[in-house]
């Protein structure tokens, strides 16, 4: 017998080069690649100079960066956003490539659909012109967000150059306490490890915490690998992976599913493999969790206070803390719990699975929201499912406004902005300035944190709530 | 792409660590196309206020640092978004050359698309090169490719590290699709290998 000892990142990687290059790059081929209206750039550039797409049928295409979620939106009346949708239409029309358009029981946020639609297995490659690709890692696949000219590179190549990022493994131990959802897990190692922490890496999330988690969960996980600066996050598939993706419409059928399965058993990182860093974390410690600053990395308990700048020792951290203490409005040691917001976005490819709006809905069931509160489904079939369990109901009758689906609120292409100044509790990625808006203050949460935010118009921690 | 080999021109330091891609521009203008020239949107935000008048307190908008070619930065510069669009505005800025600790991924890949050079440098040298920028506003920086050496405002020259297909990509602006498909038998017998072993992906 071999003895081997790969990590699963190294069986997909060695699995998937085509040719060796100078100065350690590697064509590696993609075997899935996913476009959303922002791969415009690059469908234009390849009919300009009269390239073809090797392999359209590896693709799929949906709207979602730029579609509006307001019930009954009608036609999108800025001329601009109405073109990148229109021109992801026609590129794909003329290319041969799945497209769920605007309206279509299919489509929805990119990194929704494609689990959803069956599209990402374990072992494959998959990129996608979207820093968030690394959602796709939660099933055991190699995905990364990749560029416009590499979007341009994959569509008539099929392949990409890329350097290996060496391997970090975070094992998340312990037993998540009540109220701690896969948010406050994944919010919790960014502050650990840093926004540049994972630079250069790819992370494999392991320990008994992530096995114990659902595939909403692990993509919860996997999708914020990108705030901790790392190229790809991974979990090893495993039954639970295996019976989400049974079924699914794009998922090996028939003769191929026992072949596929035996194949997907293979990849989970040998016991002995060794990686580049290990990071542990003991979950039985982490309680929800909310961001004060600017950066994902700026997360503290809900029971903590506000950071003092002055207190910190490094001139340049010390800097950047005082800049976002300005810019959110918030005064070093105010408490966090009780912080007033001004409105609520649940939504986001982090978080607007359908696990998610159950946790959102528990909240707000029975209870009345005192700000502005949308909720965004991921896909429109997660809509329907929502719809289906009269999750809608509990929103709407809550005083939450249930929308279409798309990106939305999380990064505000379509129009979906807070306004300057307005405090926002969110479930989505970004904290930056001016993420969801020109002066939008924005506290990352996860969904139960947001819904709890939503009906007391305050940070709050939601335990206080009660079960 | 434009090529890229040598360069001297003034400097410009940014201490600030974890400057993401939407603070260097804005999501609402990433809907325009590459010929609108995203060099007045660099920084958008925070180069200019509400009403389009730049803010004296940014770096960019300092009389001293017009003209910069060069941008020398924290950690982490570039993270967050993977809008090539920031690299856009850099390069239509006149920015060809970026140099810190160390940089989003997908940024620091998009620089050498565009034919922008981003240099990774350790923390100390890199803060050493901000605080010389800050001191001696305008002082300039050579930064030579082929040789792999940077010339510093004092005149020091350090040298940097540079994979070589990077470099071979930058010194000759090759087309990289031109290139990978001279390889396109390895790309077919790759895809004949997967049919047989992966069927079910087609």
């Amino acid at each position: 017998m071999m003895s081997q000892r790969l990590t699963m990142f190294e069986k997909i990687w060695s699995r998937h080069v085509v040719a060796e290059g100078p100065g350690g790059q590697a064509l590696l081929y993609v075997d899935r690649h996913l476009l959303h209206e922002g791969s415009t750039h690059a469908l234009a550039r390849l009919e300009r100079k009269g390239r073809a797409v090797r392999r359209p049928d590896a693709c799929l295409a949906t709207a979602d960066h730029y579609v509006p979620t307001a019930t009954g939106a009608g036609e999108i009346a800025n001329p601009e956003i109405r073109a990148m949708v229109a021109d992801l239409g026609r590129h794909t029309r003329r290319l041969g490539i799945t497209f769920f358009g605007r309206g279509e029981p299919r489509q929805g946020i990119v990194h929704v659909i494609g689990p959803e639609q069956g599209a990402t297995q374990p072992g494959i490659t998959l990129m996608c012109g979207d820093s968030h690709t690394a959602t796709h890692g939660a099933f055991g696949a190699l995905a990364c967000g990749i560029g416009s000219t590499e979007v341009e590179h994959v569509l008539a190549t099929q392949c990409l150059w890329q350097r290996r990022p060496k391997v970090m493994r975070i094992t998340v131990t312990g037993t998540r306490p009540f109220g701690v959802m896969a948010k406050d897990v994944i919010l919790a190692i960014i502050a650990r490890i840093g926004a540049g922490g994972g630079v250069g890496h790819a992370i494999e999330y392991a320990g008994p915490v992530v096995r114990a988690m659902s595939m909403d969960e692990r993509m919860t996980v996997c999708n914020m690998s990108i705030e901790a600066g790392a190229r790809a996050g991974m979990v090893a598939p495993d039954e639970t992976t295996f019976a989400y993706l049974e079924g699914r419409p794009l998922a090996p059928r028939g003769e191929m599913w026992p072949r596929a399965l035996a194949f997907w058993r293979t990849l989970p990182s040998d016991p002995d493999a060794a990686f580049d860093r290990e990071v542990a974390l003991d979950a039985t410690e982490l309680a929800p969790t909310v961001t004060w600053g600017t950066s994902p990395q700026d997360a503290l308990p809900i029971t903590g206070h506000v950071p003092d700048p002055s207190a910190v020792g490094d001139p340049a951290r010390r800097a950047s803390m005082e800049r976002a203490l300005a810019y959110m409005g918030l005064t070093p040691g105010a408490p966090l719990a009780g912080t007033a917001v001004s409105r609520v976005f649940i939504g986001s490819c982090t978080n607007s699975r359908l696990e998610d709006l159950r946790a959102a809905a528990a909240v707000a069931r029975g209870r009345r929201a005192a700000v502005p509160a949308w909720v965004v489904p991921g896909s429109a079939q997660i809509k329907r499912a929502a719809e289906s369990e009269g999750l809608d109901r509990v929103f709407t009758d809550a005083g939450f406004e249930w929308r279409e689906p798309g990106c939305s609120m999380c990064v505000g292409m379509n129009g979906d902005t807070a306004a300057a100044g307005e405090r926002v509790a969110s479930t989505s990625n970004r904290n930056f300035e001016g993420r969801q808006g020109q002066g939008a203050r924005t506290h990352l949460m996860s969904p139960a944190m947001a819904a709890a935010a939503a009906v007391t118009g305050r940070l709050t921690d939601v335990r206080t709530l009660g079960r | 792409m434009e090529p890229f080999a040598r360069l001297t021109a003034p400097a410009v330091p940014m201490d600030l660590p974890n400057i993401d891609t939407d603070r260097v521009i804005p999501a609402r203008f990433l809907r325009k196309p590459r010929e609108a020239g995203f060099g007045p949107l660099l920084f958008h935000d925070v180069r200019f206020d509400a009403a389009g008048a730049p803010r004296p307190e940014f770096v960019l908008n300092h009389p001293a640092y017009r003209g910069a070619r060069i941008l020398v930065t924290a950690e982490n510069f570039g993270c967050g978004s993977s809008r090539e669009m920031a690299v856009w505005a850099l390069v239509d800025y006149g920015i060809r050359v970026v140099i810190g600790p160390s940089f989003g991924d997908i940024f620091f890949e998009n620089c050498f698309k565009n034919g922008a050079l981003a240099v990774v440098l350790s923390a100390d040298i890199a803060a050493g090169l901000r605080r010389a920028l800050a001191e001696r506003p305008g002082a300039t920086m050579t930064v030579d490719l082929e040789s792999q050496i940077i010339t510093g405002p004092a005149g020091e020259a350090i040298r940097f590290e540079i994979d070589a297909f990077r470099k071979h990509g930058l010194l000759t602006g090759q087309d990289e699709i031109e290139m990978t498909l001279a390889r396109l038998p390895a790309i077919e017998a790759f895809e004949a290998r997967r049919r047989v072993e992966m069927p079910w992906l087609g």
